[in-house]
Parts: C-alpha cells; sequence; structure tokens
C-alpha cells in the first residue's frame, strides 16, 4: 500500500501547494509582471504566524486570515508606490525591480529573525487519520484544507463581485476595460494587494507543518513557477490542478530517484514544460 | 568609437600600472574588476543586443567553475582545463537554447532562472565527482602568492579585452544587425528572412563562452568553490545591475557599469557587511525607478542647472 501512502501525502500538500502559487499566478496574469518577491512574502507571513503563537498563542491555522489581511496594505502600497510606474516597461526591468525588493526584504528578515529554521510546536499535537495502512497527520489536512478555501474564497471574489470583474477586465484587455470605466491603476494595486495577501495565508500555513528560515523564499517562488507553468498562468482552476499536480509528483519523485533529487525533478520538469507546452496543461494562450 | 577608444587606452593604463604598482588588495580588485567587465559584456550579448532577458549568467559560470575544477583535480593542464570548460558551457547553453529560446518575455527569464538551480542541485548531490555541499578543493598552480595574484588579473584582464572585443566585433557584424532586429521585432525579423532561432542560439552560446571561462578562471583564483557560491542566484542579477548602470545594448556601457558596480559594492562591503545585500537590493530599486537608462542620463550641466535654480540669486556665481 506504499503508492496509497504516497498519493495521499501529495494530495495532503495540494491545496496548500495551490495556495502558495495562487497570488503569484493571479499577479502575474493582471499586472502580467513577475513577482519575485512572492517567495519572501511568504517567509513573512510564516514569521507573522510564528510570532503570534509563541507571543499570542494564536494557532497558525486561526491566524492564516490575520496574516492575509495584515499583507494585504503592504501590498497594496508597494505596487502603489513603486511598481507602478514601471509597469510599461520592458520585462527585464519589473523583474529586476522585484528582485531587487525581495533582496532588501530577505536582508531585512535575515537581521531580524536570524537564518535558524524555526518551526511552531502545536500544543497538543494534532495527531493523525489512520485509515488502515494509511496515515494522514491532521495538521496537513488542516493546513492543505484552509489553503484550498482560500484559494476557493479568491475564486469567489474574481467570480462574483464587482471588483473581481473589474480584475479579470483588466486582465482580458486593460484598454477596453479603461473605456469601461474601471479605474485600472486602482485595480492593479487591488490585485497586487490581494496577491500578497494570498502569500501571507499560504505563509501562516506552511509554518503549521514546516520549518521556515528567511533563507527559503527561493524555494518557495520557484515552486509557484512551476505550478504556474503545470496549471497554466492566471486561472484559478489552474493553479489548484497545478498545485495538486506538483503535490503528488513530488512525492512520487521522491519515491522513484530519492528525496534528495526532488527538487531537481520539479525544475527539470519545469524545463520540459516550458519547452514543450509552456500554456500549461489546461492550454490557454497566455501572455507573453 | 572615441569614446571606446578612450575607454579603452583608460583600461589599458590602470591595468599597467596595478601589474607594477600594486599591493594585493589592488590586484584582487582588479582581477574581480575584469570578472565583472566580462560578465555584463558577455550579459549584453544576450540581454542587451538580443534582448533576451536570460538570468542564467550563474549556470553558465557555476558549470564552467565546476568543469575546470573537476579537470584540474584530475591532472588535466591550467590552459586545457579554461579552454575545456568554456567549450562544455558553450554546448550546455545550446541545449538550453534548444530548450527554452522559443520562449519570450517572463517565461523565458523563468526557465533561464531555474537553470542555475538545476545544476546547484544536482552538483549538490552528485557528491562523488563534485564533493557535493562540502565544496571542491582545486590544485594550487605554482609560484609564489604575488605571482599568482599577477597572473589571475592577467588571465582575467585578457578574458575581459576579449569579451569586449567580441562585442564589438558583434555590432558590425551581420548577427550583431539580426540580433538587434531581433530585439526590436523578432516577429519582423523572421519576416524579413532573419534566422532567429539561429541567431538567438548562437548569441547564448557567444556569451555563455565567456561568462564559462570566467568561471573557470575564478575556481582555479579561489582555489576553493561549493555550490552556493558559483552557483549563486546574485551571479546572475549583478551584470544585469551593471549592464543597466552603464547603458543596455551598447559596447560601452557594460564596461563602465562594472566599474561603478565595483565602486558602489567596494563601499557598501565597507560600510555595512550585515546589511549589504539589503543595500544591493535599495540600490537597484532606485537605479530602475530613477536612472532606467544608466549613469548616461546623468548629466553633469543638468544637475549644475538644478543646483543653480534652487541657490539664492546672490550665492549663484
Amino acid at each position: 500500500m506504499l503508492w496509497l501512502q504516497v498519493l495521499v501525502n501529495g494530495l495532503a500538500l495540494g491545496g496548500l501547494y495551490a495556495c502558495i502559487a495562487a497570488g503569484f499566478s493571479l499577479v502575474w496574469g493582471v499586472l502580467n509582471i513577475i513577482n519575485i518577491l512572492h517567495g519572501s512574502l511568504i517567509v513573512l507571513g510564516g514569521y507573522l504566524a510564528f510570532f503570534a503563537h509563541l507571543q499570542l498563542g494564536i494557532s497558525p491555522f486561526l491566524f492564516a486570515p490575520i496574516a492575509g489581511m495584515l499583507l494585504f496594505l503592504p501590498g497594496f502600497a508597494i505596487q502603489r508606490v513603486i511598481i507602478s510606474p514601471v509597469m510599461a516597461r520592458p520585462v527585464l526591468m519589473t523583474l529586476v525591480l522585484t528582485f531587487g525588493l525581495t533582496l532588501f526584504l530577505d536582508n531585512l528578515m535575515l537581521v531580524a529573525f536570524t537564518a535558524d529554521y524555526r518551526k511552531i510546536n502545536l500544543q497538543p499535537p494534532l495527531g493523525v487519520l489512520e485509515f488502515g495502512d494509511v496515515v494522514l497527520p491532521l495538521d496537513r489536512l488542516y493546513a492543505t484544507g484552509i489553503g484550498l478555501v482560500s484559494v476557493g474564497a479568491l475564486w469567489l471574489v474574481l467570480r462574483s463581485t464587482q471588483l473581481g470583474r473589474a480584475i479579470v477586465a483588466v486582465r482580458m484587455d486593460r484598454d477596453a476595460a479603461s473605456l469601461m470605466g474601471i479605474n485600472v491603476r486602482l485595480t492593479h494595486a487591488i490585485a497586487f494587494g490581494l496577491g500578497t495577501a494570498m502569500a501571507g495565508v499560504a505563509g501562516a500555513l506552511l509554518a503549521a507543518i514546516f520549518p521556515i528560515s528567511s533563507l527559503s523564499s527561493s524555494g518557495y517562488l520557484g515552486k509557484a513557477f512551476v505550478i504556474c507553468v503545470l496549471g497554466g498562468l492566471g486561472s484559478v482552476p489552474g493553479v489548484v490542478l497545478g498545485g495538486f499536480a506538483l503535490g503528488v509528483i513530488e512525492s512520487y519523485g521522491a519515491l522513484a530517484v530519492g528525496p534528495e533529487n526532488a527538487l531537481t525533478m520539479s525544475f527539470l520538469l519545469l524545463i520540459a514544460l516550458l519547452a514543450l507546452r509552456p500554456t500549461g496543461l489546461l492550454g490557454r494562450k497566455g501572455f507573453t | 568609437m572615441l569614446r571606446g577608444g578612450l575607454i579603452g587606452a583608460a583600461a589599458v593604463t590602470v591595468f599597467g600600472i596595478l601589474l607594477l604598482f600594486g599591493d594585493n588588495y589592488a590586484l584582487r580588485l582588479g582581477t574581480t574588476v575584469a570578472m565583472y567587465v566580462t560578465l555584463a559584456t558577455a550579459w549584453n550579448i544576450i540581454g542587451g543586443f538580443a534582448g533576451y532577458p536570460s538570468f542564467a549568467t550563474a549556470a553558465f559560470f557555476g558549470l564552467g567553475a565546476y568543469t575546470s575544477g573537476i579537470a584540474l583535480s584530475n591532472g588535466i593542464p591550467l590552459s586545457v582545463a579554461w579552454a575545456g570548460a568554456g567549450l562544455i558551457v558553450a554546448l550546455f547553453a545550446v541545449m538550453l537554447g534548444l530548450c527554452i529560446l522559443h520562449l519570450r518575455g517572463h517565461y523565458f527569464a523563468i526557465g533561464s532562472l531555474v537553470a542555475a538551480d538545476v545544476l546547484r542541485e544536482i552538483t549538490n548531490v552528485w557528491v562523488s565527482v563534485t564533493g557535493g555541499g562540502i565544496g571542491l578543493n582545486l590544485p594550487l598552480p605554482g609560484g609564489d602568492a604575488e605571482t599568482q595574484a599577477k597572473l589571475f588579473l592577467c588571465v582575467m584582464s585578457g578574458l575581459a579585452g576579449a569579451a569586449c572585443c567580441a562585442a564589438w566585433t558583434l555590432t558590425r557584424s551581420r548577427l550583431g544587425v539580426a540580433l538587434r532586429c531581433i530585439a526590436q521585432n523578432e516577429d519582423a525579423a523572421q519576416v524579413i528572412g532573419i534566422d532567429t532561432g539561429r541567431s538567438k542560439i548562437a548569441a547564448l552560446a557567444l556569451s555563455s563562452l565567456f561568462v564559462g571561462i570566467a568561471g573557470a578562471i575564478y575556481a582555479s583564483w579561489t582555489i576553493y568553490i561549493d555550490p552556493s557560491d558559483v552557483y549563486d542566484v546574485s551571479l546572475s542579477v549583478k551584470p544585469i545591475i551593471m549592464t543597466l548602470l552603464g547603458g543596455v545594448g551598447t559596447v560601452t556601457g557594460p564596461i563602465v557599469g562594472a566599474f561603478a558596480f565595483l565602486g558602489l559594492e567596494e563601499l557598501i562591503w565597507r560600510n555595512s557587511l550585515e546589511f549589504h545585500s539589503g543595500f544591493l537590493g535599495l540600490l537597484v530599486v532606485a537605479l530602475v525607478l530613477f536612472l532606467p537608462a544608466g549613469l548616461g542620463q546623468l548629466r553633469v550641466g543638468s544637475i549644475w542647472t538644478r543646483i543653480r535654480t534652487v541657490l539664492p540669486p546672490e550665492a549663484r556665481p
């Protein structure tokens, strides 16, 4: 029954992975920029949850939405003040700009929190669910469940609120949306803020099950890339599909070639996908 | 042309002075700046001329360093190991190019960024050949410390000179014109009969050749390499910042940018060991926001005019 256990391990990460990539995909799709800062924001969300648990005793699962709310405003402000002036510039400029922001934030966190790996110790531990031979840790189940609920909430916002329709309209055609009376600048800033909020949620959930460190931001960024390319850019269902696909591929990969090669394998998969099918598994024509 | 000649003459003078009078620190600084000029000029071939935002510099650098390091550990002579490393890196670049050069914009950038991560992980895991995370110790080249320092200054400067000559020749060649067309409008370039695929791969391979040799020389220079050092993502980003500082898509831009960047880096390093990458980040943000076309945008005259308008009339000279 090993294969079933491995499948469960992979699926138990899928919702969390979807949550990691959702904000990244939203920003990429709507603003047409790659937010390299995303990985650092996830780590920041993780630290917020860690200290909320340590100082105030708030469970990271309850804290996740609060982390999201806390990170919305900084994201909004960063887009408004720093990113907005270079929106129309070539890809290289926005990439280098968000990279500079990442260097700054990572260094700030390194000085403030050191490079030590920290993990939230839930008291009492949540325990595991057992179905015959298959074991499912409850903390992972909660993290993935809350991750999925957050992604679902994002999807509902995009689907059925006026703000969400405005964001989708700007993603489809910036100029036409502007002609329809949508404030494109404001919409961009809100979309970016939603992206950073999702990073905060994902970070809080990650901190509940994995150790976090200020050095691990690029790893999360890499995962977000892979998930976006797997599922296809800028669609919420694509992110969910990509998240579960990466979770399962990683856990079978760890079984087949050893856990130390799992990261290499998922990156090689990314390059192969980019070479063969850059529009993702859901096969939609993306932005260039 | 005049500007290029002046910069070349200045560089040769600096090189001569360093070689004759330089102490250990100055020699190290000189070798570093030569390496930076090489990396920035090489990045400019693919990123500036062809307009493809490549983040693969660290991948080429690290692969060059490790190829030559492993070759030297197995008793292959120095010059053969360096040249061989360059060729192997160029071959790798051709294969990488076949995979990702058909992508544009963000997708290409990501594909190239990931290349370094893949190589770093493989290096980390393949302990029997690369030494894994512990790193690799290289055999010492002969001679005393000062002779060695001068040797590396000469070799690295020679490589920088070769890279600049290659970039200059490229601007006057068919391939250079093709790359500029691709940067401006790739579809139009294809329509007028440019083999865009082949031109892009040639540009990436040429760029990677210099980066790979620079990595190989760096490995011998520092004697010790480890994966997190030579595949560090900052090696991909620093050449871009230098080129942005000096001016993208010009021959002299990366050279000026490399010198300016080293100056800034030394200032920051000396004053803040703990927060230097944070300052580097701030520098990048300021550069993109305020000086997107590089230092050439700063005009002494315009600053002077601005100061004059601020000063009270009686204080004006």
